[in-house]
């Protein structure tokens, strides 16, 4: 039987009624591994605006590389309570702040292997169906080689999903630009 | 180590656009350059998992979550969650909000010179039961305007935020109303170009989940993306 899957709608103005409940700011503290991090930058619109109204959502494995979730096969441990799930709505400068642990690398296409990433979903209101993206780590070599970054064809697009370490401190900056010159990647996936 | 099998892709107009100008606000909100096609890996296969240790005893009843009970058309919200295969999705989050019975929501931003009615918050969220069953009981949502094109109005609706078993299963949509006279006009509803898949988000009336001097049924199934047949490639 071939159904039709329901069509998106956007989340609207008043996403944060039915979202908040289960924002995860901090999921540093449900790790009891790895290298605790946190990551924050702004939203912004096409005309360089910010956006006071998106939310995001973070998926990501732990620090060994292990996705908390049975279609993940990989010989590693989980981390206890460690789900690797994040939700953040931008506030009214557009901006977000997710705390977490730098995950693990994960085994992509053939034999390849992924440089540390962490999955994201845009929800905004003005957007009729979520986008996915990734966010990377300015200090892992590993980005090189990788296969999903490889796959960018516009090389000058890739650092788009870098984030950038700000100095020596565990901490990274990242934004998204919906539309221009530092337009994000976003995948069809 | 064994192949990942990954979900299938939307048939074309099944899905709404980025960009859509009718709704004005996606003009400065859609992605200006086209996706980069990048393959479903173990990242995107895998997800954030929810159980039943979330939800307390009222979450599923929005009547029930003050002291005193809502004004409006009491209603019995249930269906089930398939995948596109016809499987059930059982387990899985449901997470729902929308406006009081005034068309007003409990939300800072709202400014509709409407009654927020005290014994309504607009909150709700279930899981799905073993066969992808889920209800709520609750109170009929007001339309109500807003400020895209002249004498705006927005049908009445449900938002439903749902997860399934993978990252690549999210979804958010609203549920609409069977006869709204407002669905023909309004440019969220109509930014799915497929009918079959444009109707899909209208629930219908049921006499049989009716109850009997107290609430008015709908039902209405959500479908999420399913597996592929076949595995992509060995991983």
């Amino acid at each position: 039987m071939a159904l039709v899957p329901t069509a998106s709608q956007t989340v609207g103005p008043y996403l944060h009624l039915g979202l908040t409940a289960l924002t995860r700011a901090d999921i540093a503290k449900d790790a009891s591994k790895g290298e605790k991090i946190v990551i924050s930058g702004r939203v912004f619109d096409g005309e360089g605006q910010p956006v006071p109204d998106a939310l995001l959502e973070f998926w990501q494995a732990n620090a060994d590389g292990k996705y908390a979730h049975p279609d993940d096969l990989q010989d590693k441990p989980l981390d206890g309570g460690f789900l690797g799930f994040g939700r953040v709505p931008t506030d009214k400068d557009g901006g977000f702040r997710f705390a977490t642990v730098k995950p693990g690398a994960v085994p992509g296409p053939g034999n390849s292997l992924q440089a540390p990433h962490i999955v994201v979903c845009v929800f905004m209101r003005g957007m009729l169906r979520h986008l996915y993206t990734r966010i990377y780590f300015s200090d892992e070599a590993g980005n090189a080689d990788d296969p999903v970054l490889g796959l960018i064809e516009d090389a000058a697009r890739r650092p788009t999903l870098v984030a950038q370490r700000q100095g020596g401190k565990a901490e990274y900056h990242w934004d998204i630009h919906m539309q221009g010159q530092k337009e994000t990647v976003f995948f069809d996936c | 180590m064994s192949a990942l099998i990954g979900y299938k892709k939307p048939a074309a107009g099944t899905q709404p656009n980025y960009l859509h100008p009718p709704y004005q606000s996606s003009i400065k909100r859609a992605p200006g350059k086209p996706l980069v096609l990048v393959p479903q890996t173990l990242s995107e296969i895998t997800g954030p998992l929810f159980g039943h240790e979330l939800i307390g005893p009222t979450d599923n009843d929005l009547t029930k979550q003050h002291d005193g009970e809502p004004i409006g058309e009491r209603i019995i919200l249930s269906g089930r969650v398939l995948d596109e295969n016809g499987r059930p999705v059982p387990r899985t989050l449901i997470e729902v909000w929308q406006a009081n019975s005034t068309g007003r929501y409990r939300h800072a931003l709202d400014q509709h010179d409407a009654p927020l009615d005290p014994n309504f918050t607009g909150y709700g969220r279930t899981v799905t039961d073993d066969e992808g069953r889920y209800r709520f009981v609750s109170i009929k949502p007001g339309a109500y305007p807003w400020r895209n094109h002249h004498n705006a109005w927005r049908p009445q609706h449900i938002h439903f935020s749902l997860f399934g078993p993978s990252f690549m299963t999210r979804l958010v949509t609203q549920m609409y109303f069977p006869g709204d006279p407002l669905l023909p006009l309004d440019p969220i509803f109509n930014c799915v170009t497929d009918q079959r898949a444009r109707d899909s988000m209208i629930s219908t009336f049921d006499l049989e989940t009716t109850i009997p001097e107290f609430a008015l049924g709908y039902r209405w199934d959500i479908v999420l993306r399913g597996r592929d047949a076949t595995p992509m490639e060995k991983q």
